[in-house]
């Protein structure tokens, strides 16, 4: 079945992506969004060394120095590679967390919002969540799972958890007293059926915006937790680690600290313009 | 001949490259009535924007001259246009719902207009508020100015706008659909209302509606625009019962009329679905009462015939209707489709029935999914009752586009890519795609234009006599009721209060609640022949 392809389709037709492109702000948040994708995804290839290969004879190069495009860290680290594998690390955590918010929350919110009695027992849980700032959640969470890569991505997803539930179960709401929905009602599709083709694609645009806002916030977080120590473990590259190693010699050799620093700021930036381009563009009510 | 108040010569607008009005020529006497007649999207209501400067988004006046006593205003600054508006051109807006602040008292918001034009000072403001409410029509305006806008019904607010254009006195009143979001019944007082006041008040009216009826009760001169362009203008009994151009002939001809009822008197035939005595009641929160939004009504479908439900808002046709397709449960009472009963129907028996009926409801924007394609969206009810496989499914879809006259090229099309008439045949095919007996058609036709309308009433007629099809069909609107209706169920607060064939109905109607209807309904006389 091709289910996946026709639902997805009118929303990734010409005119979304017209949309995106009339608006510079999402131009430019698409082009960061590409680029982090290229350095992330390619790393291995754009890396001029490992991201652990330590160079004990040139601590502290200078950006610029032949061979070490961005200079090299304490331990004579390769800050351009280290840079390239961070930013893969943070992508890596980033759709992790996005994957555990949207395959968690998304089911529960659909269920909250079409049965009182689930929307009960779901909300009140969500807003117990909600009652503790993510990053505490998170931090908590990873304190306990341990650190790791796919620890803290879990920790940061499980703290994104609510804010999917009321996105999805606010849609739900709305669409189950559309009348196409009473249409299908009256054509006895089951709740499968109704929750599944009809309430869930109509949901779609609000879900992937919403998965472009929790992008960003994971990566941060997780440079956060690795800063704290409770995320990506040393020796693996990870752009909070650096942050975190980089400030005992900050006034002394910048450098460390400010690319992968710069790294963070983009990756962040590009999620949030290119997820406001995609919500005004997946907007019916604004005219093209 | 006295100069003209308004006079609009080779009008263009447009918005961004697309123009929406092309050339428009429009003249206006003091205290004339003129009336601007057109489908959505003929230019009508952008016309009425541009000469108060109030045009949206990125319309743009490209072209030709506003004339307001002589003076230019095309292109007049915001200060002089600010002193026009209110002062001079009062406007009455379409939705009555959205344009009071729901935040602010009724009777502040008429004081508001009246000093912010310094028609009054601070104390004065409020006792002349109250005064424009009262005239407006509404009783005890002294306790009533001080009441919010939720406190009041629709009509009631439209009567609060209607006195805050004419607060300052203005010389012309521009009432853009001002009545399309009412019952009949209240837009018959809401208009009669205004009619005595712009007579006092000596002041012109520019009326624009989509209801060649209105036009001809309320208005002396008419102008019939369509796709931006004038098409006929002239007196207005000349234009509407001897029609020049063939647009406005299509137009007159489109009405639905109160005219002697296409269908004779039923002569018995089994009946499909038989209603009786059924109530619904809902438990109003936190007072403990109760509602009875329908209460002891009772009737039948007769096999190959229609029996509509006619009512205002609030008279509980669509709950009716959603209880006989068992979308909501029925408080007490028994419905019958072909003789079994399907009140509180469970697991199969519930499906079987569900497969003997099929709904075709209000808004055919709203009653598509806008994710799937036209293919997939007239094929779930096979999907859902496992009939046939893909390629069946795939054949019968496209007999069914034939069936409604609708392009096989459709079926891979998306909803919002089509016109409302289109959606609604679209939403008529899925209706009929498991070969229901009874099709429940909940105002199928009001959110349409009148030409369309016609179309989709004539299919529907086809449809009954090709494939002996029973509807219950559901209407505000009398007049619809009439071309395609066997038998006709007038209700009002949940109560049925007249029922029998259409043609007794419609012509000696025996309840006085059908006689108000009746002669509410505008351009009766005329359209009548």
């Amino acid at each position: 079945m091709t289910t996946a392809e026709v639902t997805v389709a009118p929303l990734v037709r010409g005119r979304t992506l017209r949309r995106i492109r009339r608006n510079p702000m999402g131009v430019v948040g698409g082009a960061l969004v590409l680029i982090v994708i290229i350095a992330g995804v390619f790393a291995p290839l754009l890396a001029p060394y490992a991201p652990t290969e330590v160079h004990f004879s040139t601590p502290f190069q200078q950006p610029g120095t032949v061979g070490f495009a961005l200079g090299t860290d304490d331990l004579g680290r390769d800050v351009l590679s280290r840079v390239l594998y961070g930013i893969r690390a943070s992508l890596e955590v980033g759709l992790l967390s996005v994957l555990v918010a949207v395959v968690i929350g998304v089911p529960l919110g659909l269920l909250a919002g079409y049965w009182r009695w689930v929307d009960a027992v779901v909300s009140r849980l969500a807003d117990l969540m909600l009652a503790f700032p993510a990053l505490v959640l998170a931090v908590g969470l990873a304190a306990i799972n341990g650190g790791g890569l796919a620890s803290a991505a879990i920790a940061l997803g499980i703290a994104q958890i609510p804010t999917m539930i009321r996105i999805v179960r606010a849609e739900t709401l709305r669409l189950k007293e559309s009348d196409f929905v009473l249409a299908a009602h009256t054509m006895h599709a089951g709740p499968v059926r109704v929750l599944g083709q009809h309430i869930l694609p109509n949901s779609l645009s609000a879900i992937i915006v919403q998965a472009t806002v929790i992008m960003p916030t994971a990566v941060l977080g997780e440079a956060i937790l690795s800063f704290l120590g409770l995320g990506i473990l040393p020796p693996d590259p990870s752009l909070g680690i650096m942050l975190s190693d980089a400030q005992q010699y900050l006034f002394r050799t910048p450098w460390p600290g400010i690319f992968p620093g710069i790294a963070l700021a983009l990756i962040c930036l590009g999620f949030n313009l290119f997820g406001d381009a995609l919500r005004d563009a997946l907007d019916p009510r604004s005219s093209s | 001949m006295t100069a003209p108040l308004l006079e609009v010569s080779g009008l263009t607008v447009s918005f961004g490259d697309t123009p929406a009005v092309r050339g428009l020529d429009l003249s206006l006497s003091p205290g004339e009535r003129v009336a601007v007649v057109g489908q959505s999207g003929s230019g009508k209501s952008t016309t009425a924007h541009a000469i108060i400067g109030l045009l949206p988004g990125s319309g743009r006046v490209t072209g030709g001259a506003i004339r307001w006593r002589g003076e230019d205003i095309t292109r007049a600054g915001e200060r002089r246009l600010r002193r026009l508006r209110g002062r001079e051109i009062g406007l009455v807006p379409q939705d009555p719902m959205s344009n009071l602040n729901p935040v602010s008292r009724v009777g502040r918001q008429v004081a508001e207009t009246l000093m912010a034009h310094g028609m009054s000072g601070r104390r004065q403001a409020w006792r002349q508020a109250v005064d424009m409410l009262g005239q407006a029509g509404i009783p005890e305006p002294g306790r009533r100015a001080r009441q919010y806008p939720h406190e009041f019904s629709g009509g009631m607010r439209q009567r609060v706008l209607i006195a805050i254009a004419l607060a300052c006195r203005p010389d012309l009143l521009i009432a853009d659909e001002p009545t399309s979001a009412l019952d009949v019944t209240v837009q018959r007082q809401i208009l009669d209302h205004l009619e005595k006041l712009t007579d006092e008040l000596g002041t012109a009216l520019l009326l624009v509606t989509h209801d060649l009826g209105l036009a001809v009760d309320r208005t002396s001169r008419v102008v019939v625009m369509s796709e931006g362009e004038v098409v006929e203008t002239g007196p207005v009994r000349q234009v509407l019962t001897a029609p020049q151009e063939d647009y406005t002939k299509r137009l007159v001809a489109a009405v639905p009329s109160l005219a002697a009822p296409k269908h004779s008197a039923a002569t018995d035939v089994e009946p499909v679905l038989e209603v009786s005595n059924v109530s619904k009641e809902y438990r109003v929160r936190g007072r403990g009462g109760v509602l009875r939004a329908v209460d002891d009504v009772s009737f039948t479908v007769g096999r190959g015939r229609t029996t509509a439900i006619v009512g205002e808002s609030g008279s509980g046709k669509t709950t009716t209707a959603r209880m006989v397709l068992g979308l909501v449960p029925a408080t007490s009472g028994t419905i019958r489709l072909d003789g079994a009963e399907i009140v509180a129907l469970r697991g199969d028996r519930l499906r079987a029935a569900r497969q003997a009926m099929q709904p075709v409801f209000q808004d055919p924007y709203a009653s598509l999914n806008p994710m799937w394609t036209v293919e997939r969206i007239i094929a779930e009810p096979l999907r859902t009752f496992r009939v046939g496989n893909r390629a069946s499914r795939r054949a019968k879809v496209a007999e069914l586009l034939d069936q409604v006259a609708l392009p096989s090229a459709m079926s891979q099309r998306y909803p919002n890519e089509l016109s409302g008439g289109q959606r609604q045949r679209v939403a008529i095919a899925r209706a009929l795609a498991i070969d229901p007996r009874l099709v429940v058609c909940d105002e199928p036709v009001s959110a349409l234009d009148v030409l369309v309308q016609d179309q989709i009433l004539d299919l529907l007629a086809k449809l009954q006599a090709e494939l002996g099809l029973s509807y219950l069909f559901i209407s505000h609107d009398l007049a619809v009721v009439r071309s395609l209706a066997h038998d006709v169920l007038v209700m009002r607060d949940g109560r049925v209060v007249e029922h029998g064939p259409v043609e007794q109905v419609l012509t000696a109607p025996a309840d006085p609640y059908t006689r108000q209807l009746l002669n509410a309904v505008p351009g009766a006389t005329v359209f009548a022949g």
